[in-house]
């Protein structure tokens, strides 16, 4: 009866102590997500203001040519200036207006000049534009400079802050869903910085490392596994090794890349092609692994039964036992690309930590990705900055949910297939 | 006699013992002469020679571990696929030696079909599992064709009626016997001449038992059919021709009805009397 009470006791405190491991567990990843999400669900809006532009004729075409080689020349900023100082008459003085052209962050030249080269008929007319503010604007518009502080203490003086809340009495300032966040590379200017650069450059890596490790890994898995011969010292060997390949720090893998993609083959630095090359190295030894593990757990008898009626050892092979082995293994690969997605030491090593303004067009073009991406923007100090470091985790985090998503819904399918 | 009597008594007459009964046939299909196998060291099969008739079933009976699988899978070069194996001697079948090293086992596979102890359907669909054969020999030129071997097949394993209506489903959906049945069909549709069965009614119950017999007992019309069973009854119900087998050793052949009612040898008699086994 004693015997009894306590074995159900431990049985509950065992149930308990699982049931506290998780709670916890949740509560830190919650802890985590509501840390990033409040700290960077702003970054997704962008503040702008609206100016009206009067695209002078005199500025941009003086001889009337509408050639736009020409006109492409032509000064924009003037344009901004022009603008900003018909909507405060009252500012005068070189310094002051030159503070007051602050207000507005300096693509706008650019976002007029592509305006004038698409729309080239409107020289000569008035328009009005929406154009991004300065990241200390929409700092203060998105509620993270206080307003109520004494001036010395904030970043934006008493003066600025007159115009941007005269701007805002007139609805001319607001703000809009970040499309520059989705759409540029990295700047030094935070309202200007984007994702878009260091994602293309990750995709551009985890690609080269799906091209090369998918089909290396399942073949090498496959070879050992069903044709290498048994208690063979080689095999043996390269088993172990490639079981503690597994294990070696990533930053290592990074080092080897350096020295024989970049040093031997003088392969492009920064390039996604070698960190691609390089995630690969490190993930073959998962894909290996996790591959052999799913076959090894194939059935036997479904070989023999393919042997039985006079299929080849190959056709067996893959016929039989790889479809059945599939879910497994496309498992372990998502699980090797998302670890590969997450890593940055080796991509340090071969230089794509570097200051990338430009999309990479190719996978040979200097590129960055995206955990590197975070780093970069950690390190600086300027709270535009803060918020798009949050931001690019949660877009690093749904890649991987994605990936992850994918994973399972290959598995079911595949799963479905074969009944 | 007491056991220990018994098993030293088996022992001399292993070791001194010639095959009992005639080991030949008139018209034989399969001649296996002098078969040893060997797993690393161990003796698997000592030098059996017996001949397999055209049409007949032929039953090995014998204890757990007495070589009959091994040399079942002798028949069609199952054994490679187990590295320690190694098997010497001489097995013709339609006067080739197929033991020999050029022989080729995809066909030969074609040509001595297995059905296994466990059922093992492909995780595949129904058609696909009887089309799968036919289709790696080539030996449908279109669907139609296809169609008309799968079905036939279905037809001769008695399968078709049940599973008509379902060839879509999975195979492994079946039940046990339907199963077991599926893998007969699987093994015919390649039209071989010589069809092996390894305890093929072990993991079914009585009832799904009593149809593979009855099918076995149709099959014998087209097919020759080499089956090892533990259960004796069966042997008797669906065989001509008996091999009993003891330590590697095939003991006694004869015809079913003579060695169940008047065994030659001390062995099989103490095996179909239930003494050892």
């Amino acid at each position: 009866m004693n015997n009894l009470k306590s074995r159900l006791a431990k049985e509950k405190r065992f149930r308990l102590y699982g049931v506290a491991s998780i709670t916890l567990a949740l509560f830190l990843l919650s802890l985590l997500f509501v840390s990033i999400f409040s700290q960077g669900y702003t970054a997704f809006q962008e503040t702008k203001i609206q100016l009206n532009i009067n695209f002078s004729e005199e500025i941009l075409d003086p001889n009337k040519t509408k050639d736009w080689e020409i006109i492409k020349k032509s000064n924009f900023s003037l344009l901004v200036k022009n603008s900003v100082n018909e909507l405060f008459p009252n500012v005068s003085g070189r310094s002051n207006k030159r503070k007051l052209k602050k207000i507005i962050s300096s693509s706008a030249e650019y976002q007029l000049r592509d305006y004038v080269k698409n729309n080239i008929n409107t020289i000569g007319k008035s328009k009005k534009i929406w154009v991004l503010a300065d990241d200390d604007v929409d700092m203060l518009i998105k509620g993270h400079i206080n307003r109520i502080l004494p001036e010395d203490e904030r970043r934006i003086d008493n003066e600025e802050l007159k115009w941007i809340e005269f701007l805002e009495s007139k609805n001319l300032i607001d703000k809009f869903f970040n499309k520059t966040f989705f759409t540029s590379g990295d700047s030094s200017e935070s309202e200007q910085s984007g994702i878009l650069g260091a994602f293309i450059g990750s995709l551009f890596a985890l690609s080269i490392t799906l091209i090369l490790s998918f089909p290396i890994g399942i073949a090498t898995a496959i070879y050992m596994e069903e044709f290498a011969p048994k208690n063979n010292k080689l095999i043996d060997f390269v088993e172990v090794n490639i079981n503690n390949l597994a294990a070696v720090p990533s930053i290592i893998f990074g080092l080897l890349g350096l020295a024989i993609f970049l040093n031997f083959f003088e392969l492009p630095r920064s390039a996604p092609l070698v960190g691609g090359m390089v995630l690969s190295l490190m993930t073959l030894p998962t894909i290996i692994i996790s591959s052999r593990v799913s076959l090894k757990s194939v059935p036997p008898s479904i070989k023999e039964g393919a042997l039985g009626v006079g299929a080849s050892k190959i056709q067996a092979v893959f016929h039989h036992v790889v479809p059945v082995a599939m879910p497994g293994i496309l498992t372990g690969t998502i699980i090797g690309m998302a670890r590969a997605l997450g890593e940055s030491a080796p991509l340090l090593v071969i230089g794509m930590v570097a200051f990338i303004v430009d999309i990479p067009q190719s996978v040979t073009d200097p590129a960055t990705a995206l955990p590197i991406q975070i780093y970069l923007w950690s390190d600086t100090p300027e709270r535009g900055f803060v918020e798009r470091t949050s931001a690019a985790i949660m877009v690093l985090l749904v890649f991987l949910i994605f990936m992850n998503s994918l994973a399972v819904y290959l598995r079911k399918k595949f799963e479905k297939d074969i009944g | 006699m007491n056991n220990d009597d018994l098993i030293k008594e088996t022992e001399f007459q292993i070791n001194n013992s010639e095959t009992v009964g005639n080991i030949h046939v008139e018209d034989p299909r399969i001649i296996v002469k002098n078969i040893n196998v060997r797993y690393g060291e161990k003796l698997a099969i000592n030098n059996v020679s017996i001949d397999i008739g055209k049409n007949e079933v032929l039953a090995m009976i014998g204890p757990s571990g007495c070589g009959k699988s091994t040399f079942l899978r002798c028949l069609n070069r199952m054994n490679d696929t187990i590295e320690s194996c190694v098997v010497d001697g001489e097995l013709y079948l339609d006067n080739e030696n197929i033991l020999d090293e050029k022989t080729d086992v995809v066909p030969l596979r074609a040509k001595v079909g297995m059905v296994f102890q466990k059922p093992n359907p492909f995780p595949k669909s129904i058609y696909e599992n009887v089309a799968y054969g036919p289709k790696i020999h080539g030996l449908a030129k279109n669907k139609i064709e296809l169609d008309e071997i799968v079905f036939n097949s279905l037809e001769k394993a008695g399968l078709f009626n049940e599973v008509k209506d379902r060839l879509d489903a999975p195979g492994t959906s079946l039940s046990g016997g339907q199963q077991q049945r599926l893998c007969i069909a699987r093994t015919i549709a390649v039209s071989p001449e010589v069809i092996l069965m390894d305890e093929p009614c072990s993991a079914l119950d009585p009832i799904a038992t009593a149809k593979v017999e009855e099918l076995i007992y149709e099959l014998k019309e087209n097919f020759t059919i080499v089956i090892v069973t533990h259960a004796m009854q069966q042997a008797a119900r669906v065989s001509q021709r008996t091999a009993y087998f003891h330590l590697g050793n095939l003991v006694e052949v004869g015809p079913t009805q003579k060695i169940f009612t008047t065994p030659q040898h001390k062995l099989t008699e103490s095996y179909i009397t239930g003494r050892f086994g």
